[in-house]
C-alpha cells in the first residue's frame, strides 16, 4: 500500500492531476469514488446527501491539490476530506455531534460491559468473575452460502442500530478494513477512544450472532 | 495467583488483545488464562469469528454511474475556468 511503486505511481498521478489530466482524475475517482461514498453513507443517512457529500468532497480536493504534501498517501487524504465534509453534513442534520470531544468523553466515560453481569458468576458464587456457564460453541458449518449471508444481514442490521461512534469505527475497522492508525488518524481520534468503541461494537455484534446461531439458550 | 485475568476480565480486553495493545505481561495474563478456559477460548475464537464474517458483509464497490459522471464533469468544468 505505501511500497515505492506505489508512491512513485502516486507521484506521476499528482503530476497528472495538477496539469488537468482528465483520465487521471477518472482514474482516481474510480480507485476511491467507492470507498468514499461508502464512507460518507456512514455519517449522513440519505443518500442524496452522501452524493453531495461526495461531490463536495472531491472539489475540496481538487482546489486542495496544490497544498496536498504527501505526508499521508493520496487515499487517507482523500478519505479524511470526505470523513471531515460528512462530519459536518451529519451535525447539521443531527442533535448530537459525533466525535466532539465532549460526546466522545461522555460515551467512554459510561460503563458499558462487554457482556450482561449475568453470564458471569456473582461475588457470592464460588468462583466469581469466572463463566456462569461457558459459552456455546457456534455450528461449525457458516459455510454453506444460504447460512453465510443471513449472518452477515444480522451483523449489517446490528452495526446500523449502533449509536453512531461505534457504528463508524466498526465499520471502518471490520467492514472496510482500515487499520487502527488510519481510522486514528481519519477521525482524528485518540487509539484509546477508537479501541473503546470498537470494543463495545464487536461485542455486540457477537451477542446478535450467538441469539442468531444458538437457538436453544446456554 | 491474585493477578491473573478473571474470566469477565478477559472479555473487556479481548479488543485490545487483537490489535496487539496489551503490555507484555497482560498479553503473557491473557494467553495463560486462555490455555486453562475452555469459555475464554471459545469467546476470543467467536470474536475472531464474528469480525471474519464482517469483513465478509456485502458493499457498494463502485460508484453510482450518474455521480461519477457529475463527478468528472465536476472537474472539466474547473478545468475550464
Amino acid at each position: 500500500m505505501h511500497g515505492p511503486e506505489t508512491l512513485s505511481s502516486e507521484t506521476a498521478l499528482l503530476a497528472a492531476l495538477r496539469s488537468g489530466d482528465e483520465d487521471a482524475f477518472s482514474a482516481l475517482v474510480d480507485a476511491y469514488g467507492a470507498a468514499m461514498h461508502r464512507v460518507a453513507l456512514m455519517f449522513v443517512r440519505s443518500r442524496a446527501v452522501a452524493d453531495e457529500v461526495v461531490q463536495e468532497a472531491w472539489l475540496g480536493a481538487l482546489r486542495g491539490l496544490d497544498r496536498f504534501e504527501g505526508r499521508s498517501s493520496l487515499r487517507t487524504w482523500l478519505l479524511r476530506i470526505v470523513a471531515n465534509i460528512a462530519r459536518t453534513h451529519a451535525v447539521r442534520e443531527a442533535r448530537s455531534v459525533p466525535f466532539s470531544s465532549v460526546e466522545l468523553a461522555r460515551e467512554v466515560a459510561e460503563r458499558e460491559p462487554a457482556l450482561p453481569a449475568d453470564r458471569f458468576q456473582g461475588p457470592d458464587e464460588p468462583h466469581p468473575a469466572r463463566w456462569a456457564s461457558f459459552p456455546v460453541p457456534w455450528p461449525a458449518e457458516p459455510d454453506s452460502a444460504l447460512l453465510s449471508a443471513e449472518t452477515r444481514k444480522v451483523i449489517a442490521d446490528t452495526i446500523a442500530g449502533l449509536p453512531d461512534g461505534q457504528r463508524i469505527v466498526i465499520s471502518l475497522r471490520d467492514v472496510e478494513g482500515w487499520d487502527s492508525a488510519e481510522v486514528c488518524s481519519v477521525l482524528e481520534l485518540s487509539e484509546t477512544n477508537q479501541r473503546v468503541l470498537l470494543h463495545r461494537a464487536r461485542s455486540k455484534v457477537r451477542a446478535a450472532l450467538e441469539r442468531y446461531l444458538i437457538t436453544e439458550p446456554a | 495467583m491474585n493477578d491473573e485475568f478473571s474470566c469477565q476480565e478477559m472479555t473487556e480486553v479481548v479488543t485490545s488483545y487483537l490489535d496487539d495493545a496489551l503490555s507484555p505481561d497482560e498479553q503473557q495474563r491473557y494467553e495463560r488464562h486462555l490455555s486453562y478456559c475452555v469459555g475464554c477460548s471459545t469467546y476470543l475464537e467467536q470474536m475472531r469469528e464474528t469480525i471474519r464474517q464482517t469483513g465478509m458483509v456485502p458493499r457498494e464497490e463502485s460508484l453510482p454511474r450518474a455521480l461519477r459522471d457529475e463527478i468528472v464533469a465536476q472537474f472539466r468544468k474547473l478545468k475550464r475556468d
